[in-house]
């Protein structure tokens, strides 16, 4: 299973080898809000991919964050690529073609782990770190992967939807149940 | 001297209104601005809101060379023992204005991260409401402090101070309790 | 036990009070001192891997590893500090006034808004945001409600769109003072701190009239914005304009010639376009680099590509630059809000969508069941 763009086109095996620039170029589709383009690898291809991206004139990552989709009803996919339940979504901002890109990576529950993209853009960093602290998710080859809001011998990840939002019962306002 | 330790008579009453006075004149507040209640703090600090006219324009940046401090802001669990260290270094009399409805009882952040009122830390004097409340409202609660420092009521409470046990399960239904702003009236 | 005058005396301990708080200690961050610290670490704190272009790589004999203990002094300049403005927590290796190293820590304010938010409808989502950067409110309010009305498909009118392209330059003005305000003081002129919030006090009123709070309004919903600009902002917004842009020149005279100022200020914290593209820095931080990226003028949103201003670049990317810029930008932010008391049209100020805004207070009592 390849690599996918967002119509469910193969954009290269897992070596991202033969990623041809004109794949890159075509905006015809948008395939999320508020981007020329969404990009769906494994999480094998994905360092290799932003790499391309990054040659090809990306110059900055403009976010990097994790996702947990544990209660969400159902997303949009496009065919061959199986959904677990964490997301690792990087937005890459070009601003010499001013141009969007974006790439979902799914991340499996069972091993939580996936590439760092320190060496590519050292910017992500703390983006990673907050990314492991507050949802779980363990990032290879980060020079110092460790707690960066929570204090540091809190235990359990924050933003998970299994974990509670931590509410103290208030006059006046019960504690809701879930949306 | 401590006003506490004096024999409580009528040669010592006027150096006690004296020492009161003095103290109520020139409270000197700790920074410990942490959010957007400190923009609201360092703007009644500034021109239009002067706190210079009650002798407070001094932020003092030690706390041990403060009487007030002024938790403007959410406190968050991390920033919790910070803020104990920080009162524990000041140095008695001291008092603490818990501003903003994030300090006083953790706001509309009610949840793991905020620390639910920071008199779950230290001891509060007196609490200002508002999200952030704006200076008036903090100029109210300083002046409100300046009436409790004159009329004695502060150490007289600290001096008897065993603090309340709360019950477990209150048995009648709660009844909120006047605050105290109200009870004192508007200062002059 | 000790001996005084041939008698033993049991010694007094004084133990510290159980009830004191514990030293915060910050496990794996922690600034170590250079001998031990690995060396992939001090390159690391003296920002030697972060902070350098594509293609180069530092040399570890440029470093001072050899540097012995006793020459520098490790500090920690604590999260409550009055320079760090808000809660920020810097280990620092100085020698003298000079920054060798220095470790980070942050985390003192995490809200968990993310967490709050979860919970929130639409309308209670801008109560939550606007709070994250305190200082320009309204910005937040508009990026949250602008990604709301992007997924749920929702056209605002176009006097919406105006009236938050005129809040968002008023809020930037009023965070441009504050910066001034604030960096002023820091660098010991308490007038300036005088001044900037004067100026402020005079937008915040502004909101105060319109929004109904002066900070952390809860103006820029989904839909639209909460209420109509009140009558007679246009004689308002023109005092405003006029008194703030005399007075930044009065800020040029104050703090642009001065020579302590410049000193203080030029050449100090200066940053290479490829480091701030490296570490994803945006707004006047980039463009106080040379990198001419002004949101506003390359993917225009709201009614910014209706107006007419300049993006303020700067060569060396150090302080001055970055006050400059700012100042500047105040001044734009003032051309655009002339252009906008001009251009602004007339009509609804928010979008009846059943989904985000409220029924007018009309029709709820009819389609309400009535008691």
């Amino acid at each position: 299973m390849g690599s996918r763009d967002a119509n469910g086109n193969s954009i290269g095996d897992s070596s991202v080898s033969d990623l041809a620039l004109g794949e890159l170029n075509d905006v015809s589709h948008a395939g999320g809000i508020g981007v020329d383009q969404v990009l769906f690898p494994t999480r094998e291809a994905y360092h290799g991919l932003v790499l391309r991206l990054k040659e090809s004139g990306f110059e900055m990552c403009a976010d990097l964050c994790a996702v947990d989709f544990l209660t969400h009803p159902g997303r949009a996919l496009p065919d061959g690529i199986r959904p677990e339940r964490f997301e690792v979504v990087v937005n890459l901002l070009s601003l010499s073609q001013k141009r969007r890109v974006r790439v979902r990576v799914q991340v499996p529950e069972s091993d939580a782990s996936i590439a760092s993209l320190f060496d590519v853009y050292p910017g992500s960093e703390a983006m990673e770190r907050e990314a492991y602290d507050l949802i779980g998710i363990r990032f290879s080859n980060h020079p110092d992967l460790t707690r960066i809001l929570m204090p540091e011998e809190w235990e359990g990840h924050p933003l998970r939807k299994d974990y509670g939002s931590g509410r103290v019962p208030v006059q006046f306002k019960e504690t809701p149940g879930p949306r | 001297m401590a006003l506490e330790d004096l024999p409580h008579n009528f040669l010592t009453g006027s150096i006690e209104e004296l020492v009161k006075w003095a103290r109520k004149s020139s409270v000197w507040p700790a920074t410990f601005g942490l959010a957007c209640c400190a923009i609201e703090m360092m703007s009644a600090g500034a021109a239009d809101y002067d706190l210079a006219r009650f002798g407070m324009e001094v932020f003092r940046n030690s706390p041990r060379q403060a009487d007030l401090m002024i938790v403007a802001g959410r406190v968050s669990q991390k920033m919790a023992p910070v803020l104990r260290q920080v009162y524990d270094q000041m140095m008695e009399p001291k008092w603490v204005i818990s501003m903003g409805v994030c300090a006083s009882s953790g706001g509309m952040f009610n949840n793991y991260a905020i620390v639910q009122g920071v008199d779950q830390i230290i001891p509060v004097d007196v609490y200002a409401p508002g999200c952030p409340p704006s200076p008036e409202t903090l100029i109210h609660a300083i002046l409100t402090l300046h009436q409790k420092i004159q009329t004695g009521e502060i150490t007289k409470r600290r001096h008897e101070g065993t603090p309340i046990e709360l019950e477990e399960t209150p048995s009648s239904p709660w009844v909120p309790e006047m605050p105290t702003a109200i009870r004192l009236g508007t200062p002059r | 036990m000790t001996t005084i005058d041939d008698q033993e005396v049991p010694m007094r301990v004084i133990e510290r009070p159980a009830w004191s708080a514990k030293e915060t200690s910050e496990g794996p961050q922690e600034l170590l001192e250079r001998s031990g610290t690995p060396e992939e670490e001090i390159l690391r704190e003296a920002g030697g891997v972060l902070r350098l272009p594509d293609g180069h790589v530092l040399d570890a004999g440029q470093i001072d590893v050899e540097r012995s203990d006793d020459e520098t002094m490790i500090i920690n300049m604590g999260p409550q500090h009055p320079s760090t403005h808000g809660v920020l927590r810097l280990m620092l290796e100085l020698d003298g006034e000079t920054v060798l190293r220095t470790k980070s820590v942050i985390g003192y304010l995490h809200t968990g808004m993310e967490k709050t938010g979860e919970e929130l409808t639409y309308v209670q989502g801008a109560t939550n945001v606007t709070r994250m950067d305190y200082l320009s409110p309204l910005h937040n309010e508009a990026v949250f409600s602008l990604a709301t009305e992007a997924l749920l498909g929702v056209e605002i009118p176009d006097r919406a769109t105006w009236i938050r392209t005129l809040m968002l330059e008023l809020n930037r003005v009023s965070s441009h003072l504050m910066w001034m305000a604030t960096n002023g003081m820091d660098l010991g002129s308490t007038s300036m701190m005088i001044f900037g919030f004067r100026e402020r006090e005079m937008v915040m009123s502004f909101f105060e009239k319109t929004t109904g709070l002066r900070m952390n309004n809860n103006y820029i919903r989904p839909g639209g914005v909460a209420a109509d600009l009140p009558d007679g902002w246009e004689d308002d917004i023109d005092i405003l304009c006029e008194t703030i842009l005399e007075r930044t020149f009065e800020y040029d005279q104050l703090l642009t010639g001065q020579p302590i100022f410049r000193e203080r200020t030029e050449g100090v914290g200066g940053l290479l376009a490829e480091e701030a593209l490296a570490l994803s820095v945006t707004g006047p931080l980039l463009r106080s680099t040379g990198v001419p990226w002004d949101l506003r003028r390359t993917m225009p949103y709201l009614a910014y590509d209706q107006l007419d201003f300049d993006v303020l670049v700067g060569t060396y990317g150090d302080n001055f630059d970055r006050y400059a810029i700012r100042l500047g930008e105040i001044r734009e932010s003032i051309r655009m809000i002339r252009q906008i008391l001009e251009k602004m049209p007339t009509g609804d100020y928010r979008v009846q969508d059943p989904k985000v805004t409220p029924p007018p207070r009309g029709r709820a009592t009819c389609t309400l069941p009535c008691w």
